[in-house]
C-alpha cells in the first residue's frame, strides 16, 4: 500500500528538476479531450503520451496537454504537435500504440509519422 | 462510450472548463444502486441553461453545434431505471457558485455498462488541470477508496505540480492499492 508520506520523497527528488522543466517545453503535444475525443478513445492515447514521453526522458522538452473539441470530431482521437519554428502537425484516429510510435519516431527521432497524419488518413 | 468511467471523465471535463478549483467525484453503491456525484465550484449555469442541458442540440461552444455529454449520461442512467439531476448556481447570481450532477444507475439492470477504470479517469483529470484539487471516493460493500489531492499538495509544496509524471504514477498506485486491498 502506498502512503502519502512517500510524496515527501518525491518532492525532495523532483523539486530541482521540475523548476527546469516548467521553464522549457519547446514541443507541445495536445490531445483533444472533449466528448468526441473521449468517446473515440482519447484517454488511453493521452496517458500513453504521458507515459512514453517520461520513459523516453523527454519531459524537459515535451509538454503533453489537453484541449477541447477542435471541430473535426470524425477524425478523433486527434493529436496536434506544436514545435518551435515548425508547422503544426495533426495526427488523427490515434491509438495508444500509435502514440508510442509517434513518441519514438517523431519526438525522439524528429520525423513525423506520415501514415497517421490528417492528409493521409481516410475516414 | 464503452464504460461509465469515460462518462465520468466527460462530465468532469465540464467542471474543468467551468474553471472549478475543487472537483469531487463520488461513487457509492448500495442495494444494487450506484450513485455518481460530480460536484464542482466552477462558474455554474443559469436556470435557463440547466433546463436546456438535456437537449443535445444545445451547447455554448463554437466549434460544433451539438452538446452530447449530459444527454449521453442521462440516456445511460435512464436505460437502467436511474435518473440524472443537475443543480447549479451561476457565478453571476451566487457567491457560492458551482454545479452538482447526480446520476443513479441500477447495476443489476441488463443495460448497465461496467464502471471501467475510474483511476485512469482521475489521473487524466489531474494531468490536464493540475492546479485544481480533486476529491475521489468510492464506497460499497466491497470497496472503500478515498483520495484528496489537497492533502497531497500540502506535502508536495509549491514546487512540484500534481501532474509531474512521478506524482501521477504515485496517485495511480495509491488508488489501485486501495482497490486491491479491498479485494
Amino acid at each position: 500500500m502506498k502512503t502519502l508520506a512517500e510524496l515527501a520523497a518525491i518532492r525532495e527528488q523532483m523539486k530541482d528538476k521540475v523548476a527546469i522543466r516548467t521553464g522549457s517545453g519547446a514541443v507541445r503535444v495536445v490531445v483533444g479531450m472533449a466528448t468526441c475525443g473521449i468517446t473515440a478513445g482519447a484517454r488511453p492515447v493521452l496517458n500513453a503520451f504521458v507515459e512514453e514521453v517520461a520513459k523516453a526522458g523527454l519531459t524537459d522538452k515535451v509538454m503533453v496537454t489537453q484541449t477541447g473539441c477542435i471541430g473535426i470530431c470524425q477524425y478523433e482521437p486527434v493529436v496536434e504537435v506544436y514545435e518551435d519554428g515548425k508547422e503544426k502537425v495533426t495526427y488523427v484516429k490515434m491509438t495508444a500504440e500509435k502514440a508510442k510510435e509517434v513518441v519514438e519516431k517523431h519526438l525522439c527521432g524528429g520525423e513525423a509519422v506520415g501514415e497517421y497524419l490528417i492528409g493521409n488518413t481516410e475516414l | 462510450m464503452k464504460d461509465l468511467s469515460l462518462y465520468i471523465l466527460d462530465i468532469a471535463m465540464n467542471s474543468v472548463r467551468a474553471g472549478a478549483k475543487n472537483i469531487s467525484v463520488l461513487l457509492s453503491e448500495k442495494d444494487n444502486v450506484l450513485t455518481l456525484q460530480i460536484i464542482d465550484d466552477g462558474c455554474g449555469m443559469t436556470a435557463e441553461q440547466v433546463e436546456k442541458l438535456s437537449n443535445p442540440f444545445f451547447t455554448t461552444r463554437k466549434t460544433r453545434k451539438v452538446g452530447l455529454g449530459v444527454p449521453f449520461l442521462r440516456m445511460l442512467s435512464e436505460m437502467t431505471g436511474g435518473s440524472v439531476t443537475v443543480e447549479s448556481r451561476s457565478d453571476a447570481e451566487f457567491e457560492d457558485h458551482g454545479t452538482t450532477v447526480t446520476a443513479t444507475f441500477r447495476v443489476d439492470h441488463i443495460d448497465f455498462i461496467p464502471l471501467g477504470d475510474v483511476v485512469e479517469t482521475m489521473i487524466t483529470l489531474i494531468q490536464g488541470n493540475p492546479d485544481s484539487d480533486y476529491v475521489f471516493r468510492h464506497t460499497s460493500d466491497k470497496v472503500n477508496v478515498a483520495m484528496d489531492t489537497s492533502e497531497m499538495r500540502a506535502i508536495l509544496g509549491g514546487d512540484v505540480p500534481l501532474n509531474t509524471y512521478e506524482v501521477l504514477a504515485f496517485i495511480r498506485e495509491y488508488l489501485q492499492g486501495q482497490y486491491n486491498e479491498n479485494n
